[in-house]
C-alpha cells in the first residue's frame, strides 16, 4: 500500500519590539528572571492591557511579506488555560478575527517550485518561562511573558519532511528580511509545532494527525517527521491505529517520545476580550507598512543575478540572512567588484564566522575595509597571498586596510626600476639556473622566482618577476 | 460628624476658610466612624493612621481652592485597589493582599486632596445585591439594621447614609452602585462606560464594570465626577473625550426637557407603593416644567438572563489568576500543582462567586457558546438599541431603581434567581453602557425609594441638572434614617 503524508506546520514567530505586546514593560533575552515585569505582566488583580500598535505594525509587515490579506476590523479573543508561567490564566490572542489570512511561501524541492498556503497570521502574548530545579522547586521566570508573537499557521499542503524544511527556510528568510523578527531557533524566537499524518493514497478524509513538540532546529524537524511519518505508515500497515497525540523530539535517541494522548479538542473557551477595543486597520496603516517593508530576499536575489553576474547558488547563499546581504550590497556601494565581494562573504568571511561561532555583528569588519581590501588586490598593491593576512587584520580590528599595509611595509614591489637590478643580481648569481632553463628545464624559473621572493621579503609582485625574469634571462 | 457637615462643598468652605481643620475633620470621622460603624459593619479596613497624617500634611500645606476634596475624608469600595492598604474585594482568596499600586480613581482623589478614611465592605467580588454575599461581614441597612443596605457596593452606601462619610466610591456592574443608594436613600451615580477608568478595579465583568460615586447630594456628585472621570492610558476603554465641568448646569432650569417612562418599568414585580413614588416624581418633573411619556423598552425581560451569562462569563475569566500562585490565599497541605489550583479556588472563593464561575464557564464551553454567550451578547445589542430609539425623542428616561425597597437580611440568600431579579431595573443599563443616577424619591413605609435616572451616552451633564433640579423641588435627600445613630 502506498501512503501521502499530510503535515501542517505552525510556526510562532517573536516580533522585536522594544515593550510588551499589552504592557510598556521591556523585552528583553537572557535578562535576570523577573526583571523586565510589572504589575501587569504578574497578572496582578485590577490591572489592564493595552494594545502595542507597533508590534501589531509589525505583524502586518509580516504578513504583507507573506502576500496575506490584512483583516480591517479585527478583535482579541482570550484563550483560557491555567498555567503557572501564564500569570492570567488567559492568553490575549486573535481567534475569532486573525492578523491576517491566505498568505503563501514559495518552496523549490527537487528543481519544482510549489506554494504553501499560510491559511492565517495572528498577534498574541507569549507565556513566561517555568523551570524545574534540582532543588524541588519549580521556578517561574515572567521576562518573557507578554512578548507579542505573531503565530503563523501553515495550510496543510506540506506533503514531506524535506519540504517542511524548505518551507521553514524560506518563512526564516522572508520574516528575518522584513527586519520584524530576529528567527532565531535557538533563542526561541522563532518555534515550530508540526502536525503530521498519512493516509493510503486515494482516500478522501485525512489520517488522524500527531503534533511534534521540542524541535529546535529545523534538521530536527525535518528529523522529527521523517520518524513520525515512517511510525505511522509502519503502524497502519500492521493493522494498526494511529490514535491522536502530542509526542516530544529526542534528538539523541532520533525518535519520537509520547507525551500525552489528546482526547478530542482542548475547550479554551475563546471569547472577545473585554479589555481592549476593537481594531481597525484603515488602509492608510497598511500603506504605511507596506511603504516600509524592507525588499525581499527572492527579489534580491535575481537583482545580484542580473545586475551583477552573480551565479544563481551565490546569490542564495549570499541572501540567507538580511545581515549577509546587507554587508554585500554595502561591500559593492563602497567600491568592490561584486563577483570579488562574494568571493570573500562566502569564502573567508564565513569560514571565520563559521569556526569561530559568531556573526557579522561580532567581528570589526565593514563593508569599507573589505572593499578597500578588494581595491587593494586589484589594483595590485597586495598580493592575494598578503591580503590573506591583512584579512586577518581586518576581521578583528577596525583598521583601514590601506593605512595598515602601509604602516606594515606589506605594499608590493611592482616598479620594474626596482626590481630589475634585484633579478639580474640573482641570475648573476645563479649560473646553473640559466643553463637549466636553456636547457628546456622550465622548473629553473620557479627556482629564480623563488629566490627573488625571498630576496624581496615576499612582497615582489609575482606578475611583474616573471616577466622581467623572462626578459632577462632571454638576454643572457 | 452630623449631617449638615456631609456636604462636600460645605466642607471645603470651612476647611478653606479655616473655620475646620483637616486634622479635626480626620478625627471626627474617625471618632464618628468608630460609634457608628459598630451597628453598620461597612468598613473592612481603616486607613486612620496614614489618613491623619496626610490630614495634617494638607493643613501644614494649606487648603488649596481649586482641590475640591482637599482635606475630605472619602471612603473605597474595596474591589478598588490602594497601593499600601489591604485590598480584599471581600474574598477570602485576598484576605490578605497588599497592592502595590493605585488604582486610577484613588490617585486621581488624593491629587484632588482627598483622604482615604478606609476600605468598605461589599458582596464578594461584588458579586451580589445585599452584601451578604462578602466572605467578612454583612453590612446593614442604615435605616434599618435588620434589612440589607443593598450590593454590591452596600458598605459604600450604608457608610455614607449612615453620615460617616461624605463620599464613598463604589462600582457598577448590574446596579451595584444604583441599587444601595436606592435602599439608603441617597445619589449614586454610575458613569458610562468608558467615563471613568477601570485601572485598579479587581474586575468582575469587564466590560459592564464602571466606577462611580455614593453621595448626599446631586453636587457631591458632579464634583465627584468632574475629578475621577477623563481618559487614561492605561485603560484603553475609556473614551478620549474633554471632561466637562459636571456641575456647570446644576440649578439649571429643566423647562422643556423630554423625559420617557418606560412602561416595563412599572410593570409586573414592582410593588405598587413604589411605582406611586415614581407617578409622583413624573408629576414634579412635570410641574418643573418638562414633558413626562410612557415609551416601551420592549427587550427588558431579556436582559437579566442575557446579563447573568455575560457578566458570568467574563468573571469565570477574569477570576481564573486567583490560584493560590502569586498573591492572596493559599490552601494548606498541597499535594501537587493541580492540588494549589483546585484547593486554593475551593476554599477561597464563597459559593455565590463559584456558582457564577460555574455559570459563565458552561456558557463559553465549547458547544454551547452560540447558544448562551453569542446569544446573550445578540440580546446586549438588542436591549442598547431600545435604548437608542428612546433617546432618538427623549432627553432622559425615568424608572424606580428597584422593584421594591430594602429587604430584609437572610430573606433572600436562598433563592438566588429572585435575588437576581431584584435588578432588572439596574441591569439593562449597563449592558447599554449608559449613565444613570438614582436619587431618593421619598419613603414607603418608612424606606428610601430610588428614582433612577437613565441619559444618553457620556451625557451625565443632564442627568445631575435634572436630578438636582428634582432634589431641589423636593428635597427628599434631607431625610436622614432614624436608625444610625441610636
Amino acid at each position: 500500500m502506498n501512503f501521502e503524508t499530510t503535515i501542517g506546520l505552525e510556526v510562532h514567530v517573536e516580533l522585536k519590539t522594544k515593550s510588551k505586546m499589552y504592557s510598556p514593560t521591556a523585552v528583553s533575552y537572557g535578562a535576570e528572571p523577573n526583571v523586565n515585569t510589572n504589575v501587569i505582566d504578574w497578572g496582578f488583580p485590577g490591572t489592564l492591557p493595552t494594545i502595542n500598535r507597533g508590534a501589531y505594525s509589525y505583524g502586518i509587515m509580516v504578513a504583507l511579506a507573506l502576500h496575506a490579506d490584512i483583516t480591517r476590523h479585527t478583535h482579541f479573543d482570550r484563550k483560557n488555560y491555567f498555567y503557572p508561567d501564564n500569570p492570567k490564566a488567559y492568553q490575549i490572542t486573535q481567534s475569532e478575527t486573525p492578523l491576517a489570512t491566505n498568505g503563501y511561501v514559495e518552496i523549490e524541492v527537487d528543481g519544482k517550485k510549489k506554494k504553501i498556503g499560510i491559511h492565517e497570521l495572528h498577534v498574541e502574548e507569549d507565556a513566561g518561562k517555568n523551570s524545574h530545579e534540582d532543588d524541588g522547586y519549580s521556578y517561574v521566570d515572567l521576562n518573557r511573558q507578554g512578548t507579542p508573537l505573531v503565530e503563523i499557521v501553515s495550510e496543510p499542503d506540506i506533503a514531506s519532511p524535506e519540504e517542511a524544511y524548505q518551507y521553514l527556510e524560506q518563512l526564516r528568510q522572508i520574516v528575518q528580511f522584513t527586519g520584524a523578527s530576529d528567527v532565531k531557533m535557538e533563542e526561541g524566537s522563532m518555534r515550530v509545532d508540526t502536525n503530521l499524518s498519512v493516509r493510503p493514497i486515494g482516500q478522501d478524509g485525512f489520517g488522524t494527525k500527531t503534533e511534534i513538540k521540542n524541535l529546535n532546529s529545523f534538521n530536527h524537524v525535518r528529523d522529527g517527521l521523517a520518524y513520525e511519518q515512517k511510525r505511522q505508515i509502519q503502524l497502519l500497515m500492521a493493522g494498526g491505529e494511529v490514535r491522536q497525540e502530542t509526542r516530544r523530539w529526542d534528538p539523541a535517541k532520533k525518535e519520537t517520545i509520547l507525551m500525552r494522548v489528546k482526547e478530542g479538542a482542548d475547550d479554551y473557551r475563546y471569547f472577545p476580550e473585554p479589555d481592549l477595543p476593537p481594531v481597525f486597520v484603515s488602509q492608510q496603516w497598511i500603506d504605511e507598512v507596506q511603504a516600509k517593508l524592507p525588499e525581499a530576499p527572492a527579489k534580491r536575489r535575481a537583482r545580484y543575478v542580473t545586475d551583477w553576474g552573480i551565479p544563481e547558488y551565490d546569490a542564495g547563499v549570499l541572501t540567507l540572512t538580511m545581515e549577509m546581504a546587507n554587508f554585500f550590497e554595502a561591500t559593492v556601494a563602497a567600491g568592490a567588484d561584486p563577483k570579488q565581494a562574494s568571493n570573500w562573504l562566502m569564502g573567508e568571511v564565513s569560514g571565520y564566522l563559521n569556526a569561530e561561532h559568531l556573526e557579522l555583528k561580532d567581528v570589526a569588519l565593514t563593508p569599507a575595509h573589505l572593499a578597500g581590501m578588494i581595491n587593494l588586490i586589484d589594483d595590485g598593491t597586495i598580493s592575494s597571498k598578503i591580503a590573506k593576512k591583512v584579512f586577518q587584520e581586518i576581521i578583528k580590528e577596525d583598521v583601514d586596510p590601506k593605512a595598515w599595509v602601509e604602516e606594515k611595509g606589506m605594499v608590493q614591489l611592482s616598479d620594474p626600476a626596482k626590481l630589475t637590478p634585484i633579478v639580474n643580481d640573482i641570475l648573476d648569481n645563479n649560473a646553473q639556473s640559466i643553463d637549466d632553463f636553456k636547457n628546456g628545464k622550465s622548473r629553473a624559473i620557479g627556482f629564480l622566482v623563488g629566490q627573488i621572493m625571498k630576496q624581496t621579503h615576499g612582497k615582489a609582485n609575482p606578475k611583474v618577476v616573471n616577466s622581467i625574469l623572462m626578459t632577462e634571462i632571454k638576454k643572457r | 460628624m452630623s449631617y449638615d457637615n456631609l456636604d462636600i462643598t460645605k466642607l471645603h468652605d470651612q476647611l478653606q476658610s479655616g473655620k475646620l481643620t483637616a486634622a479635626a475633620l480626620t478625627a471626627q470621622t474617625f471618632a464618628d466612624i468608630k460609634r457608628i460603624d459598630p451597628e453598620i459593619d461597612a468598613f473592612l479596613t481603616l486607613n486612620e493612621a496614614a489618613a491623619k497624617k496626610a490630614a495634617a500634611a494638607q493643613d501644614d500645606a494649606g487648603i488649596e481652592a481649586d482641590k475640591p476634596f482637599a482635606g475630605v475624608p472619602v471612603g473605597i469600595k474595596d474591589n478598588i485597589v490602594t497601593k499600601g492598604l489591604k485590598t480584599t474585594a471581600a474574598s477570602k482568596i485576598l484576605n490578605n493582599f497588599v497592592p502595590v499600586y493605585d488604582a486610577t480613581v484613588v490617585e486621581k482623589l488624593q491629587a484632588a486632596g482627598a483622604i482615604i478614611a478606609g476600605k468598605l465592605n461589599l458582596d464578594e467580588f461584588a458579586m451580589g445585591s445585599s452584601t451578604e454575599n462578602s466572605a467578612f461581614k454583612t453590612t446593614k441597612n442604615a435605616w434599618d439594621h435588620t434589612k440589607v443596605p443593598g450590593g454590591s457596593s452596600g458598605g459604600s452606601a450604608a457608610a455614607v447614609a449612615s453620615g460617616q462619610l461624605p463620599m464613598a466610591l463604589g462600582t457598577d456592574t448590574g446596579g451595584s452602585i444604583r441599587q444601595p443608594a436606592a435602599f439608603n436613600g441617597i445619589v449614586g451615580l454610575k458613569p458610562t462606560y468608558g467615563r471613568v477608568s477601570r485601572w485598579g478595579v479587581i474586575a468582575f465583568a469587564s466590560s459592564l464594570d464602571v466606577v462611580g460615586s455614593l453621595t448626599h447630594t446631586v453636587r457631591d456628585a458632579a464634583l465627584t465626577l468632574n475629578v475621577i472621570a477623563g481618559h487614561d492610558k492605561k485603560d484603553a476603554t475609556t473614551a478620549d473625550l474633554a471632561v466637562p465641568d459636571y456641575t456647570a448646569k446644576l440649578g439649571q432650569s429643566i423647562q422643556g426637557m423630554k423625559i420617557a417612562l418606560p412602561e416595563e418599568y412599572l410593570g409586573e414585580g414592582v410593588d405598587p407603593a413604589v411605582a406611586e413614588q415614581i407617578k409622583q416624581a413624573a408629576e414634579q418633573f412635570r410641574s418643573l416644567g418638562a414633558t413626562v411619556e410612557t415609551v416601551s423598552l420592549p427587550h427588558t425581560k431579556y436582559a437579566v438572563p442575557a446579563y447573568y451569562i455575560i457578566a458570568s462569563s467574563e468573571a469565570s475569566s477574569n477570576l481564573q489568576r486567583f490560584d493560590g500562585i502569586r498573591y492572596g490565599f493559599r490552601a494548606k497541605d498541597v499535594k501537587n500543582l493541580e492540588d494549589v489550583y483546585v484547593r486554593s479556588r475551593s476554599e477561597g472563593f464563597g459559593p455565590e462567586v463559584k456558582r457564577r464561575i460555574m455559570l459563565g464557564t458552561f456558557s463559553l464551553s465549547a458547544g454551547f457558546y452560540d447558544a448562551y454567550f453569542k446569544k446573550a451578547a445578540q440580546v446586549r445589542t438588542l436591549i442598547a438599541q431600545d435604548f437608542d430609539k428612546v433617546f432618538e425623542d427623549y432627553d432622559f428616561i425615568i424608572g424606580p431603581t428597584t422593584p421594591t425597597t430594602a429587604f430584609k437580611i437572610g430573606a433572600k440568600v436562598t433563592d438566588p434567581l429572585t435575588m437576581y431579579m431584584n435588578d432588572i431595573l439596574t441591569i439593562p443599563v449597563n449592558l447599554a453602557g449608559l449613565p444613570a443616577l438614582s436619587i431618593p424619591a421619598g419613603l414607603v413605609d418608612g424606606m428610601p425609594v430610588g428614582l433612577q435616572l437613565i441619559g444618553k451616552q457620556f451625557d451625565e451633564q443632564t442627568l445631575l441638572q435634572a436630578a438636582d433640579a428634582f432634589e431641589t423641588a423636593t428635597g427628599y435627600q434631607d431625610a436622614i434614617p432614624g436608625g444610625a445613630n441610636e
